[in-house]
């Protein structure tokens, strides 16, 4: 690290520092920033939490936990939670082995993987809130070809965002649509970097095209794999675009996500620090959630 | 890196079974890139439909009439220039003033010794792993409290640096041998300049990823428009498509023309300089 610090500098470290002024300048706007807009918000965000805040008034009562109470006994909220962790579970699996898949079969790099890549990625660089509007007219009754296609087949026309049993299959799978590239690349790359050695060696001991990926691909590409699938998790316990835009949370909350109900308690109807509590809420699931990974994949490594 | 050529040991007999489990399997793939490409062909047809196509029974994919109306309705329907300029100035503005932000920062945590440089480091990974909506309530307070709602350094300035960026450039400028900066230490040359003459130049490939990848974030980012900016005047275009969307416009061909020009930079970027984009994606997983 430090080759260029003439030896003293060592013993004497706490004293002598070599960039003092510049180092605390070129670090200050970043840090200004971070503090401003990162870290005093978190911490402001737990202390809202703890009061019956209002943005609107100029006094905030200080009610204790009884914002985290409240919610404990709130429908809505249990019920956003359950379509979270429904969403949660059938996507990040989903997202994870078809990511896997694709990125097996595309890793190669002849122009037809090449061109299928770039295909199966495209939805990244979209917007997806922007996108979800298309997908929005594409399950239209009206103007949208499946409910033509539905027509064709003599199959009943259902108005899938309108209804309670396919609104929220809908939402994981415009998910999927937009996200699964995503894991895909991620993959790629890592399985890029395994070395052919391996392969070859695993080869020659008489393993099969299973033997090898279940004993040398996947070892290889573990940690790549666990941070895909925290990344999809986190990503999943927040999602909200697709959600806000296609079903606004309905029919009948069918949809209703913890970010889309956070949304409408703090920005419609301004209830500031019952918000917080969600945010709160939403933000030690996601902590919870990636420890646990954590933990499940160290676990298996000593095995 | 790797090749097409399949290595020796891994060839199989060609039997008729292997054969068609290959073809299922791209017929496979093929049918799912159908798929994911469906809304984007969908939704640039449409954009060229007039209305009578749009409501055709039964539904037609190809226009019948190739129109170009919606392309110049959009400006009189919608304040689309106003949406798009918009978008462009804060995407724009956060990908160049975060770049450079990020890298002042990157260089002092990677190069410089000063006070409170492992503290600072630490904090730029905890933030790394905060969800930012649960800086969203309060954020919003605070721009209240600013009097920066709907306004562009509302939008700007809290995201004018970014924890990744400042991480992704730090191990980029770590990785860069020390000798360089050495040697320019030695004749003289301020912190500055060895930032600005050695540094940069040679970290290109890095600050290019950041860019594109702040700038696609930003440029698709609905959630935090949305809750910054409140007058149409101010809103990105995918907060403003979403709410004329649902609620004046039911000109199916101005939305789907709107959504097209609003993919245009990104598609015609990623059809150039495609690497940047799976760089930005790919470097999140080296993490």
């Amino acid at each position: 690290m430090s080759q260029f610090a003439p030896p003293l500098a060592r013993k004497t470290r706490h004293k002598r520092w070599q960039n003092p002024r510049s180092g605390l300048l070129f670090l200050a706007p970043s840090a200004i920033i971070l503090v401003v807009f990162v870290g005093y918000p978190i911490v402001q965000s737990a202390w809202m939490s703890l009061h019956d805040w209002s943005y609107l008034q100029v006094t905030h009562q200080f009610i204790g936990l009884q914002n985290y109470i409240d919610l404990a006994n709130d429908p809505r909220f249990w019920n956003a939670l359950g379509n979270t962790a429904i969403f949660s579970v059938v996507t990040v699996p989903a997202q994870v082995v078809i990511g896997l898949l694709l990125a097996i079969r595309l890793s190669r790099s002849t122009w037809l993987s090449t061109f299928y890549r770039s295909v199966f990625f495209f939805p990244v660089i979209s917007a997806f809130a922007t996108m979800a509007i298309v997908w929005k007219f594409l399950l239209s009754p009206d103007i949208g070809p499946f409910a033509a296609w539905e027509h064709a087949l003599g199959l009943p026309t259902v108005n899938i965002l309108q209804s309670t049993a396919f609104a929220l299959p809908a939402v994981i799978v415009v998910g999927l649509w937009k996200n699964v590239g995503f894991t895909m690349v991620i993959l790629i790359a890592a399985l890029q970097e395994v070395p052919e050695s391996l392969n070859e060696a695993a080869a020659l001991d008489g393993a099969g095209s299973w033997g090898r990926f279940r004993n040398v691909t996947l070892p290889a590409i573990r940690q790549p794999l666990l941070f895909a699938t925290i990344i999809a998790v986190i990503a999943s316990l927040q999602v909200f675009d697709q959600v806000y835009v296609m079903t606004a949370g309905g029919p009948l909350f069918h949809t209703e996500t913890l970010v889309t109900y956070m949304y409408e308690l703090g920005f419609q109807q301004y209830r500031s620090g019952y918000a917080a509590a969600v945010a709160w809420v939403l933000f030690i699931l996601i902590m919870l959630v990636s420890v646990l990974q954590l933990r499940i994949f160290r676990y298996r490594d000593v095995d | 890196m790797s090749t097409n050529s399949v290595p020796i040991y891994l060839r199989k007999k060609a039997t008729p079974l292997r054969l068609a489990l290959k073809i299922v399997i791209w017929i496979v793939i093929s049918l799912l890139a159908l798929f994911v490409v469906f809304p984007f062909v969908w939704m640039v047809l449409t954009s060229f439909k007039t209305e009578k196509d749009v409501f055709a029974l039964p539904a037609q994919l190809w226009p019948a009439h190739w129109s170009f109306a919606a392309y110049s309705d959009i400006w009189k329907e919608l304040p689309f220039a106003r949406l798009f300029l918009n978008s462009v100035i804060f995407a724009g503005g956060v990908t160049v003033i975060s770049v450079l932000f990020d890298s002042f920062a990157a260089y002092a945590l990677a190069r410089l010794d000063f006070p409170g440089k492992n503290i600072a480091f630490y904090l730029v990974i905890a933030t790394l792993m905060v969800p930012y909506q649960i800086t969203l309530i309060p954020l919003f307070q605070e721009l209240f409290d600013f009097h920066w709602l709907d306004s562009y350094q509302g939008l700007i300035v809290p995201r004018a640096t970014s924890a990744f960026g400042i991480f992704l450039l730090r191990q980029f400028f770590v990785s860069i041998p020390r000798d360089l900066d050495s040697a320019a230490r030695i004749d003289g040359a301020g912190e500055f300049r060895i930032y600005a003459q050695i540094m940069m130049p040679l970290a290109k490939p890095a600050l290019a990823t950041l860019a594109v990848f702040q700038f696609m974030n930003n440029w698709n980012d609905f959630l935090w428009p949305l809750v910054v900016t409140s007058s149409t005047d101010m809103r990105t275009i995918p907060a403003g498509l979403t709410l004329f969307g649902g609620q004046y416009v039911v000109d199916y061909a101005v939305l789907m023309a709107g959504a097209t020009i609003s993919l245009l930079p990104l598609a015609i970027a990623f059809f150039f300089a495609q690497r940047y984009f799976v760089q930005g994606i790919a470097t999140t997983g080296i993490k």
